[in-house]
């Protein structure tokens, strides 16, 4: 871990402002994933700005009826939230289902959006990644990873985003409300808000440097059956082979998005067109451009197979 | 003492304390943060310092050069020592891959420097400062390609055996199998990480450590550092999990006594979590071929076992085909082992080194041969048990009760419900049941103990046994009670210090039966001492009650003592008994799992083992024991594995967010039972060791359920999902 400079910032202004000034500084809350990358020197911030003491833990109505979930939220409390369990059961079955009770203690919903990707490589200074180091390769394509992305991947990139929150929030349509150093604020769609990997697998996110994530607002209840499904070799505290978020209605219809398969909450609108003709139809449309491996090519009927068990307890 | 005869009545069978359910006498220690592990010795009155490893991040090739100038301009910096500035050094006895010194890098992780600082953060920063330049060279790091070149090792590692002409009665036979398996490399994991404090004297040191063998590893560092054993001190009273992992000398305190020699200060060094899976050893990935014949009546008539491992050069097999040698009848059997050169970190003993992953192998053949016979396999385990050694009938195990282990379990787990493959649904669950035979030798090894009594009647223990979480401290007082007449309230038990006598240490099963004859055989010693002193005829002396008693004539013990106290040491020795009897500890593993129709997940659902291991000399510790392996075997069946890079030759996924052992959820339910048993063979003590049992045979029981589940016979650990989706029903 490099030495760091450190400060507590008291309001969104302040840390904005604290960002600004430097190129190299991070914003820390939980610090469940940052500090661990920290010590590997995979991060290396010069400044660490606390933004725990800044007034975002709170879970409000919006005015139409959805709910505005403060950016310092913790995962602990948001999957317990009466609110949430009762209208949005998806987003609270998806946060018990990630990491473990002293974690979710700690762990934001901003930082939850913000975790790094686990791929064992990245995870190792000593091996070439384009995420740690653009430009030097990945050493993932050859050689370990069965648990890494199928869709949506790059001749520079394998890796898979990590969270089991953010894909049941990208199937609930959520909204992450922004503010830029500059004052300037910005609503960005789930759908927006994770990138795929491209060339600049560096880059996993819209967010810019110093803008500060609010609040994660969500639209209101849409009901339905409301299934997150996390696959994973253990049956605890492991992060998911696949995992599938659904809302599906009494008519067939509903939406989807499926965790461990991509660079992010991997969800295609059209696809869900298919749901009335089974997982298979929908499966297909949503994997049509996978890429797996030899190792890791189980994860495409992993997923057809956890949707149809999805979409057969949602008719039961 | 040298035990050369069956035991006979000793003031053990009284079991007024051994056998008895009593909590660990280190327990309240350990709850209350108050048991000083290796990383946490601390004396106020010393200044230590912090050193943090640098690995090597190759494979294989040599180190050309190393920068250490940023580093030792970094904050709070206090020196550096890189492996080429200690230069070559002499190889412990018992290391396969050096630890420490030179250009030759043999694998990934090697240790290459130690920076040391004044904290642990600063330590930490300035060791990525380190640039490190290779030459790399072209390494073997795959074991199926390697499998062609591997060769017979070392015959010391007795790779062959046969009986009767395996090949003809093969052949001829009714029904046979043919079948490969493979076990993975797995890591020990065990949770406390390796860590040392080295802190010099002159030219003396005194080292903290984890150690599970004392002895070997003071002499190992002696070695290692070129300087005399008698000036090294080595303390590890307590140890956070081995699991063969401790069991030889590591780079750890190797390091800690160059830097704390450069700095001039007392220095702890830990091994960083994500470096442990490639710096230390680990379980090596073997590839097994079994072939068994039998007649239709279910009678084997011929068994083979083959087993290609890998590991560096100078290195061991691993002995997968032991069991395979002793747990069947059948007259016609082969065994051999192949040893195949890789540059993976070094292979080395893991919990049953052997036994584990061949009964992986082997019992999954025996279910796989069951089947194919139309025969229970529960039955057909009976039916081919053995009371001596098959490959050499004139000598009788010394008590084997495989059958009593698998009936009894049979019984109690309701194995009579088991229905055929893939026929029993619970909405999405997909259920089955499995077994598999447990089975570990019981190995003895000499161990020597100080039993000290004083002026308070306390009677005081000394060896260099360590207690890795077995539970050692419990069972040694115990039997130095049982001994000595007094409760273990008046029994303090003092391990893992160099200055005390060498003992078994903690391996291979072998250390709560050796070490506690070790104390039997001190306190023997003392109890002459006692009877000397007071003038009693030794024969007829009675210790109970905190008294010794001959005749009519009662001495309270802290009268006996007296001021000087008294002192009784000795070591025990084994005679032929393990030459003449095959001792051997037994057990059946029951299995119900559940697995997920959909996904393929398995899931267990309950455990049970019987074990037969001889007396048990505490029930509460050897439950945790067995339950402990069970857990170890859950991991190893369903997930353990460390992916190896074979481009670049390194286990990949070498933290425990990437290499999964079990977690609560994982383990719902287990149960074990003990055969009330002795072996007068074993010991005074009538026990064997019981601390590896639970792990033979276990991963096999899971994989035989996870087969009654879904009729797909998975031979490759772990039986992870993705092997099993291809085959499972429709669910579209």
């Amino acid at each position: 871990m490099r030495a760091f400079t450190y400060e507590r910032a008291s309001s969104v202004e302040a840390a904005a402002v604290a960002a600004a000034q430097n190129a190299d500084a991070k914003f820390i809350a939980g610090g469940t994933n940052l500090l661990d990358l920290m010590k590997l020197e995979i991060e290396k911030p010069s400044h660490l700005i606390d933004v725990n003491g800044i007034d975002l833990d709170t879970i409000e109505r919006t005015q139409d009826g959805g709910l505005r979930i403060g950016a310092l939220v913790r995962n602990t409390d948001l999957a317990a939230d009466v609110t949430v369990r009762r209208d949005y059961g998806l987003l609270s079955r998806a946060l018990v289902a990630g990491a473990s009770g002293q974690l979710r203690n700690k762990a934001t919903t901003a930082g939850n959006l913000l975790q790094r990707t686990r791929c064992p490589y990245f995870y190792d200074p000593n091996q070439p990644c384009n995420k740690r180091n653009p430009g030097s390769g990945c050493s993932a394509i050859g050689g370990v990873t069965r648990h890494l992305g199928v869709v949506g991947v790059s001749e520079a990139c394998l890796a898979t985003h990590p969270s089991d929150m953010a894909v049941a929030m990208r199937a609930l349509d959520a909204v992450v409300e922004t503010v830029k150093p500059n004052g300037e604020k910005r609503s960005i769609p789930m759908a927006d808000f994770h990138r795929l990997p491209g060339d600049t697998p560096h880059i996993e996110t819209a967010l810019e440097h110093g803008e500060f994530i609010t609040n994660v607002v969500l639209p209101s209840p849409i009901g339905g059956k409301q299934i997150y499904r996390k696959v994973r070799d253990r049956a605890s505290y492991a992060f998911a082979l696949v995992s599938v978020a659904a809302v599906i209605h009494s008519d067939g219809s509903g939406k989807v998005a499926v965790g461990g398969v991509a660079h992010k909450p991997w969800r295609i609108e059209a696809a869900e067109a298919e749901l009335p003709n089974g997982a298979r139809a929908m499966a297909s449309a949503l994997l049509a451009d996978a890429r797996p491996t030899e190792e890791n090519k189980f994860k495409i009927s992993l997923t057809e197979r956890t949707l149809a068990a999805v979409l057969s307890e949602a008719k039961g | 003492m040298q035990f050369e005869n069956p035991a006979t009545t000793n003031p053990i069978d009284q079991l007024k304390v051994i056998g008895k359910p009593i909590h660990r006498i280190d327990g309240e220690l350990k709850t209350t943060g108050r048991a000083m592990y290796a990383y946490e010795w601390h004396d106020p009155n010393l200044r230590y310092a912090y050193g943090y490893p640098v690995g090597s991040a190759i494979a294989k090739g040599q180190v050309t050069s190393i920068d250490s100038a940023a580093a030792k301009k970094a904050p709070g910096i206090l020196g550096v020592v890189t492996t080429l500035d200690v230069g070559d050094l002499q190889k412990g006895k018992l290391n396969t891959a050096k630890l420490f010194g030179g250009s030759e890098i043999q694998h990934y992780h090697q240790a290459v420097a130690v920076v040391v600082a004044e904290t642990f953060e600063q330590a930490r920063a300035a060791a990525a400062l380190i640039m490190v330049d290779y030459a790399p060279e072209k390494g073997a790091f795959d074991l199926r390609v390697e499998m062609a070149n591997a060769k017979t090792p070392d015959p010391s590692s007795e790779p062959d055996s046969s009986a009767g002409d395996f090949h003809k009665a093969f052949s001829a036979a009714a029904v046979t199998l043919d079948a490969e398996y493979t076990t993975p490399d797995q890591s020990h994991a065990m949770m406390e990480p390796h860590a040392s404090i080295a802190a010099w004297n002159g030219d003396e040191v005194t080292v903290w450590t984890s150690s599970q063998m004392i002895d070997w590893w003071r002499s190992d560092f002696a070695i290692t550092l070129g300087m005399d054993k008698e000036k090294v001190h080595l303390m590890s009273p307590f140890i956070g999990g081995g699991f063969g992992g401790k069991l030889f000398l590591r780079a750890d305190p190797v390091l800690a006594a160059f830097a704390a020699k450069a700095v001039g200060r007392p220095v702890k060094v830990a091994l960083p979590r994500p470096m442990i899976s490639n710096n230390t050893t680990h379980r090596p990935a073997t590839i097994q071929r079994i072939r068994i014949g039998a007649e239709r009546d279910g009678k084997i008539t011929a068994i083979a076992h083959e087993s290609w491992s890998g590991d560096l050069p100078g290195g061991g097999p691993e002995t997968a085909v032991m069991q395979t040698r002793l747990l069947y009848a059948g007259e016609n059997r082969m065994t051999a082992m192949k040893l195949a050169t890789l540059d993976l970190p070094e292979g080395n003993a893991m919990r049953a080194p052997g036994e584990a992953p061949g009964l992986m192998a082997l019992e999954i053949a025996v279910d796989e041969m069951a089947e194919k016979l139309g025969m229970d396999p529960v039955e057909f385990r009976i039916k081919n048990d053995t009371q001596v050694d098959p490959e050499n009938p004139d000598r009788p195990f010394s008590h084997r009760d495989l059958i009593g282990c698998l009936r009894r379990g049979a019984e109690k787990f309701g194995w009579d419900q088991r229905t055929n493959p893939a026929t029993r649904r619970e909405g999405n669950w997909m259920i089955g049941m499995g077994v598999a035979a447990a089975f570990r030798n019981n190995l003895v090894m000499p161990s020597g103990a100080r039993v000290k009594l004083d002026q308070d009647g306390i009677v005081t223990v000394e060896t260099d046994m360590t207690d890795i979480g077995t539970g050692s401290y419990t069972i040694i007082a115990q039997t130095a009670a049982e001994m000595m007449g007094v409760g273990v309230d008046k029994v303090a038990v003092q391990l893992g210090d160099s200055r005390f006598p060498v003992s078994a240490g903690s391996g291979g099963q072998f250390g709560a039966n050796s070490a506690t004859s070790g104390v039997y055989a001190a306190c023997v010693k003392l109890r002459e001492a006692i009877a000397s002193k007071l003038g009693f005829n030794s024969a007829d002396v009675k210790f109970e009650n905190g008294e010794v008693k001959s005749g009519n004539r009662v001495v309270r013990l802290d009268e006996a003592a007296g001021e000087e106290g008294l002192v009784g040491e000795d070591t025990i020795e084994w005679g032929d008994l393990t030459k003449t009897h095959q001792q051997s500890t037994f057990g059946g593993h029951f299995v119900e799992v559940g697995v997920d129709v959909a996904t393929g997940e398995t899931r267990i659902r309950r455990m049970l083992a019987v074990c037969a291991a001889g007396r048990i000399l505490n029930p509460i510790t050897a439950r945790s024991q067995v339950i402990g392996a069970m857990t170890m075997g859950a991991g190893g069946a369903l997930f353990e594995e460390l992916a190896v890079d074979t481009r670049h030759g390194f286990f990949v996924n070498h933290d425990l967010a990437g290499y999964e052992v079990p977690v609560h959820a994982d383990i719902p339910h287990q149960e074990v039972i003990f055969m009330d048993e002795i072996d007068p063979y074993s010991s005074p003590m009538k026990a064997k060791g019981v601390g590896e049992l639970g792990l033979c045979g276990v991963s096999a029981a899971i994989a035989n359920a996870t087969y009654n589940a879904t009729g797909i016979r998975v031979r490759n650990y772990p039986i992870t999902l993705d092997k099993l989706i291809g085959e499972l029903p429709n669910v579209a």
